[in-house]
């Protein structure tokens, strides 16, 4: 689960991190005050969506009076940012963040994420912050420093220290600088994070550290424990499909293609998606309905697919393994029955009880293609587009 | 021999009583697996499908030899409860449970350093389908009459593509002997590497299908391996080719965030180390049986 930049530095702040000051707003008066209230002469105007790159896309304004903080927030709200992370869809600027404008010396970079070679938590750093971590490893590769931390006694002082003296930072700084890194560790293992990344971590003229930029992201697996993260789920800023199947559920990622996907298993999903893009044709999304794809939930994913108007033709393929096929057919049947579609669907069934769920489907009155293997399935659906 | 599970390996189920485990363990039991009991703290004493429930998994062991578990336990609960296994003596726990927390695999895994090599616990998933040894043993939740017993060794990430392997080898009469989920979470029990080294061990085993991905490291660190020390051919098939980057795709782990992570990338560095590759999941079986006549094994 992501979340927003405010919402991050409001939390790496109760960690001991140091942010500049600001503030969210959802309107252009409220920014005017905001500004006003924040103080100084300069002031940063920041669309709060869910991606990188904003500044790029246009989504941060430089402001030199609390009315053009006012203008810049009356352009931005209610807009769409389209960034090179978002898709030519963009996202609903809602909220926007007002900040004291930064006298930058230098830009850093810092990220934590999980080492999954290592199975540890691993802190990355580099000096050339504002690019992304992925330009950085390809245009500068050796600026960055890699230190994997002991999950079980947690970062020490000393690795913080190292990190800091790696990132050339002046000797008066260095604890100010450590403790900003600890309290980025702890914020990512306190919580649940799978990702904080502060770019740039900045050293302002004044000799301050500070979180400019600052993504997190959690762990969704964890939220059961974490209902102060959860509720800073952001609704708006997700694929409304999206959220739909997530609150049922489901799995369920939307893709560019006209194929629709109903099928059990993430893998065999991923799977059925490879074969549909061999025939030829590309899927609209990934859908797995889980190992048990019961009656239920094949109901609601042929409500999920019909909800999406990419779509051209459904692909169900269900390999039935403790759950049956002839269980597997009565659930597409029923959903059938209550909802209606009216694109070409292409039906496989594996696994057990293969001849019985055949056998219901054929009895019943649902227009359909059958098909044997994976292969004759994706080509049946790429088949019926025309 | 098979993998990890044979004919009389004792089995204890974690989280016997409730439903999910009640409705598996009756499986196994059908199957033929040896279950000799299960845990439930709370609920030691209880006789349950005729099988003694034990508060602990050190009395369990205790009492009925158990060297190996799997474990039903809810995502909350369930890294205490893989972590208990680990104390008790238990040399094989399968995790099926979907949902445990990235940070509480980081503890299990660090917790069970405490412990020698030789008495370290092998877990495998979670988040996985478990293991068969096909007409032996099966601690897992898997269709088992899908699985025909033979030579082929299957690891795989995904649970039905695992099973939409062993039926495509079916129809081809090949068998299995065994095949391990290892499930599709981020942090894991078990890696390919871990299983395919297994498998190079196993004498009866005499080619093995990795069903792998995109995300993370460990199919290729599999390739490296069979590339330095295995006999055996491995044959590979990598889901994910359209998955876009940086989405997860159902499972935790299946998401693209470094270079060599991606399905394509994947299949290069691995065919590097000598793997085969399936070019499309309907032919992981013929693959199989080309390499078998290839290599004069069939």
């Amino acid at each position: 689960m992501d979340i927003h930049e405010y919402q991050a530095k409001k939390i790496l702040s109760d960690f001991g991190v140091k942010i500049p000051t600001g503030g969210i707003v959802y309107s252009p008066e409220n920014a005017e005050n905001k500004a006003r209230e924040i103080g100084g002469s300069k002031w940063v105007v920041k669309a709060q969506v869910h991606s990188g790159a904003r500044g790029k896309a246009g989504g941060v304004i430089i402001c030199n009076s609390p009315l053009e903080v006012a203008d810049a927030t009356d352009k931005l709200l209610g807009k769409k940012l389209i960034t090179n992370q978002t898709g030519p869809e963009g996202k609903i600027i809602n909220r926007i963040y007002i900040e004291e404008a930064t006298d930058i010396k230098h830009e850093l970079y810092l990220g934590l994420v999980f080492d999954r070679s290592s199975e540890s938590i691993m802190v990355v750093a580099s000096t050339e912050g504002g690019m992304s971590v992925e330009e950085i490893s390809k245009e500068k590769p050796e600026t960055i420093i890699r230190s994997k931390i002991e999950v079980a006694v947690g970062i020490q002082q000393f690795q913080a220290r190292e990190i800091a003296f790696g990132l050339g930072i002046e000797s008066k700084l260095i604890s100010r600088a450590a403790n900003t890194i600890i309290g980025c560790y702890k914020a990512f293992s306190e919580l649940d994070a799978t990702m904080v990344e502060v770019n740039p971590l900045v050293v302002s003229h004044q000799d301050e550290i500070l979180a400019l930029d600052c993504k997190m992201s959690f762990d969704n697996n964890a939220m059961f424990r974490r209902d102060e993260i959860a509720e800073l789920r952001d609704k708006t800023q997700e694929n409304s499909n999206e959220v739909y199947a997530s609150d049922r559920g489901m799995n369920y990622v939307s893709l560019d293609g006209n194929i629709g996907n109903i099928i059990n298993g993430a893998g065999l999903a991923m799977a059925s998606m490879d074969m549909i893009k061999l025939a030829g044709g590309e899927p609209a999304n990934f859908l797995d309905v889980g190992g048990g794809a019961t009656p239920e939930k094949i109901v609601k994913a042929f409500k999920l697919i019909s909800m999406d108007t990419k779509v051209k033709v459904i692909l169900v393929n269900i390999f039935a393994g403790i759950n049956r096929c002839d269980w597997v057919a009565e659930g597409i049947v029923q959903a059938l029955s209550k909802i209606e579609i009216k694109h070409p669907l292409v039906i496989r069934l594996a696994g057990t009880n293969v001849e019985k769920g055949n056998e219901i489907l054929k009895k019943s009155n649902i227009n359909y293609i059958e098909a044997s293997t994976l292969e004759d399935a994706a080509n049946k659906a790429v088949k019926a587009l025309v | 021999m098979s993998i990890i599970i044979h004919k009389n390996t004792k089995i204890l189920v974690q989280g016997f009583t409730g439903k999910i485990g009640s409705f598996h363990a009756e499986e196994m039991i059908k199957y033929g697996s040896n279950v000799v009991g299960g845990v439930t703290p709370g609920k030691g004493g209880m006789t349950h499908l005729n099988l003694p429930v034990f508060n602990t998994v050190k009395e369990a062991v205790d009492q009925t030899g158990a060297s190996t578990s799997i474990l039903f336990v809810p995502p909350a609960f369930a890294a205490d409860s893989a972590m208990e296994a680990a104390d008790a003596g238990i040399k094989t726990c399968v995790a099926i449970t979907d949902g445990i927390p990235s940070h509480d695999m980081v503890k299990i895994k660090r917790y069970m350093r405490r412990y020698p090599k030789d008495k370290k616990m092998g877990l495998v998933g979670p988040n996985c389908a478990g293991i068969i040894s096909p007409g032996k043993s099966m601690l897992g939740i898997m269709p088992g009459h899908i699985y025909k017993e033979g030579k082929i060794g299957i690891v795989s990430r995904s649970g039905t593509l695992g099973y939409e392997a062993a039926q495509q080898l079916k129809d081809l009469e090949i068998g299995v002997s065994t095949s391990v989920g290892i499930g599709g979470d981020p942090i894991n029990g078990s890696s390919f590497r871990d299983i395919i080294e297994k498998f190079e061990n196993d004498d009866e085993t005499i080619a093995v299908l990795m069903i792998g991905e995109i995300g993370g490291p460990q199919e290729v660190e599999a390739g490296k391996f069979a590339k330095e020390n295995m006999s055996k051919p491995v044959i590979a098939y990598i889901a994910g080719l359209t998955a876009p980057k940086g989405r997860v795709m159902g499972h935790a782990g299946a998401i693209v965030s470094a270079y060599g992570e991606s399905a394509i990338e994947k299949v290069e560095l691995l065919k590097e180390c000598g793997v085969t590759i399936s070019k499309n999941p309907s032919v992981m079986g013929e693959t199989v049986k080309k390499v078998l006549v290839e290599n004069n094994l069939n």
